[in-house]
């Protein structure tokens, strides 16, 4: 047996021995836990946790209940005003393509660092701390090339570039349940926190944490910021798994966070999302605001607009046996390839085998026959409607506006 | 879990269950537990030649694709139909109930060459030891 584990990050800076890979603070209690580890974009992460029921188990805990994923790989940016009022906006403003000055304090948006090409540095997560003050949440395997972005791009502005990235261990909180498991742990009022909004507030006896109401599952959930020593950070993850106890917490590996990001169709860089692929064609134009007058890579994706779309970015379920994977190719009812798939896994949830596919806009149409490559055979797929899974909308409080 | 210690064992984390020029083949506790959850098998239809060290299947988890590849030449008598609506049975019973196939040895010498039991659980403690070093 061999084994070829589905890339899930692009892997530059990938060290081969994990002596060398960079560690959590949560990294000693995720091997007493008996976390299968992955090398992940250079970093030593828990793919499941095989003990407590693995992957599947993982992922169903968090669509039916809660579960607890380490995510302080990734990295934080924080972007403060110098002397001039609005320097920090103004800089924000041209370093992403969501529109910044509509957030309120306490709201945060979904955004994205483009090159002048209107590709991807890096997707983001801006959050407002104040009219001012601004921290972006960025991903673990582009931490260094998106800090050195961040400060050379914001040389003309009057604003101090912080990387935080090292400060936070960064739990994440997810599922229909993780309200009722984060109530037990903070005095925040947690249900005035909307969807993509997030507060300051005492978590696990610790003063004037961060807590967003935010998540890469597709459920309900909340990220936490806390201090990152490893005293602080295992007794926080205790306390959050003595809290989820009554709700069967399950604590949560890459494989699962993969699997829940696919099924609500959230993109992951290096796979829908990279530096050769442009905002029209991830089918991100809701997060990219034209109106705004200038950011980096506006130019050329007013071109882009005017010119005709190559690709486009479709959700497919296979209709024979077999599972579509990350880079497998695309081919239509013709037998020519047509394009290639981004991201493939069954999906627990619906149970059937799923994928993200770049295709021509005339092979995009719902319903439309595509075949995949698995191995040796061409595997019957079907264009479908994304996201695969969306969570039913109850009480819980949801995004007003743009996220 | 215990491995037999009538099976051979290759590196490649197959098990063989020889008997009267005969085998089952199937993939150990150790390779089933690397994996993970398994959620698709491909295996040869009946009739289907193996050589020695040649890819004759494919087991999959969600996050994985393996190869499972021939740890004897010969012919396939039959393999496991169970597996195709049960793959989870890979994950609770693989030294017994997931059997893959079962193939007529062309040549039973060639077993002498896999490890045993005992040489085989010194391998994967072996590999445990590199991988938390």
């Amino acid at each position: 047996m061999e084994s070829v584990t589905t890339p899930t990050t692009n892997s530059d800076a990938t060290a081969e021995r994990s002596s060398e890979l960079r560690k959590t603070s949560l990294n000693a209690l995720h091997r007493k836990l008996g976390a299968r580890m992955v090398n992940f974009g250079g970093w030593d992460m828990p793919v499941e946790y095989p003990a407590t029921g693995g992957l599947i188990a993982e992922h169903k805990a968090v669509r039916n209940s809660v579960g607890v994923f380490d995510v302080s790989h990734m990295g934080d940016i924080r972007i403060r005003t110098g002397k001039t009022p609005g320097g920090a906006l103004a800089a924000v403003q041209h370093l992403s393509m969501n529109d910044a000055s509509k957030l309120a304090v306490g709201q945060a948006q979904y955004s994205a660092l483009l090159y002048p090409a209107g590709t991807f540095v890096d997707d983001v997560i801006v959050h407002r701390l104040g009219e001012d003050d601004f921290l972006f949440v960025i991903n673990a395997g582009t931490r260094e090339k998106d800090i050195s972005w961040v400060r050379e791009n914001t040389k003309g502005f009057d604003c101090l570039v912080e990387d935080l990235s090292d400060a936070y261990t960064q739990l994440a909180i997810q599922g229909p349940r993780a309200v009722d498991v984060l109530r037990k742990l903070t005095d925040a009022n947690l249900d005035a926190i909307k969807n993509y909004w997030f507060t300051h507030g005492t978590v696990c006896g610790l003063p004037e944490r961060l807590i967003a109401r935010t998540g890469y599952t597709g459920e309900d959930g909340f990220e936490i910021y806390m201090p990152s020593d490893v005293v602080t950070s295992e007794k926080v993850w205790n306390l959050v798994m003595d809290a989820g106890k009554e709700f069967q917490i399950a604590p949560c590996g890459l494989g699962a966070r993969n699997t829940l990001r696919l099924e609500a169709k959230m993109a992951l860089y290096g796979h829908e999302i990279s530096e050769k692929i442009n905002v029209w064609e991830a089918g991100l134009e809701r997060y990219c605001k034209m109106e705004k007058r200038d950011f980096i890579g506006r130019a050329a994706l007013a071109k882009a607009a005017a010119a005709r779309t190559e690709r486009t970015l479709v959700g497919l379920e296979m209709l024979e046996r077999g599972i579509a994977r990350d880079e497998y190719k695309v081919f239509d009812a013709a037998g020519e390839e047509v394009g290639v798939v981004t991201s493939g896994s069954p999906s627990p949830t619906l149970g059937k085998n799923i994928a993200l596919a770049y295709v021509p806009p005339a092979l995009a149409a719902l319903n439309t026959v595509l075949f995949v490559e698995v191995r040796t055979q061409r595997v019957k797929a079907q264009v479908v409607a994304t996201p695969f899974y969306k969570r039913a909308k109850k009480s819980a409080p949801q995004a007003a506006g743009s996220n | 879990m215990a491995y037999p210690t009538n099976y051979r064992y290759t590196k490649e984390h197959e098990w063989v269950d020889a008997k009267d020029g005969m085998a089952k083949i199937g993939i150990t506790d150790y390779a089933q537990s690397e994996l993970g959850d398994v959620v698709f098998v491909e295996l040869p239809a009946a009739g289907k030649k193996l050589e020695t060290g040649k890819s004759f299947g494919t087991v999959e988890s969600v996050k994985a694709v393996s190869e499972i590849y021939a740890p004897a030449s010969g012919e396939v008598l039959e393999a496991n139909g169970e597996l195709q609506n049960k793959p989870e049975t890979i994950n609770s019973d693989p030294h017994g109930a997931a059997w893959l196939v079962k193939i007529k040895l062309a040549n039973p010498a060639e077993l002498d060459k896999l490890m045993d039991s005992a040489a085989y659980e010194a391998y994967i403690a072996a590999k445990g030891k590199e991988a938390s070093a």
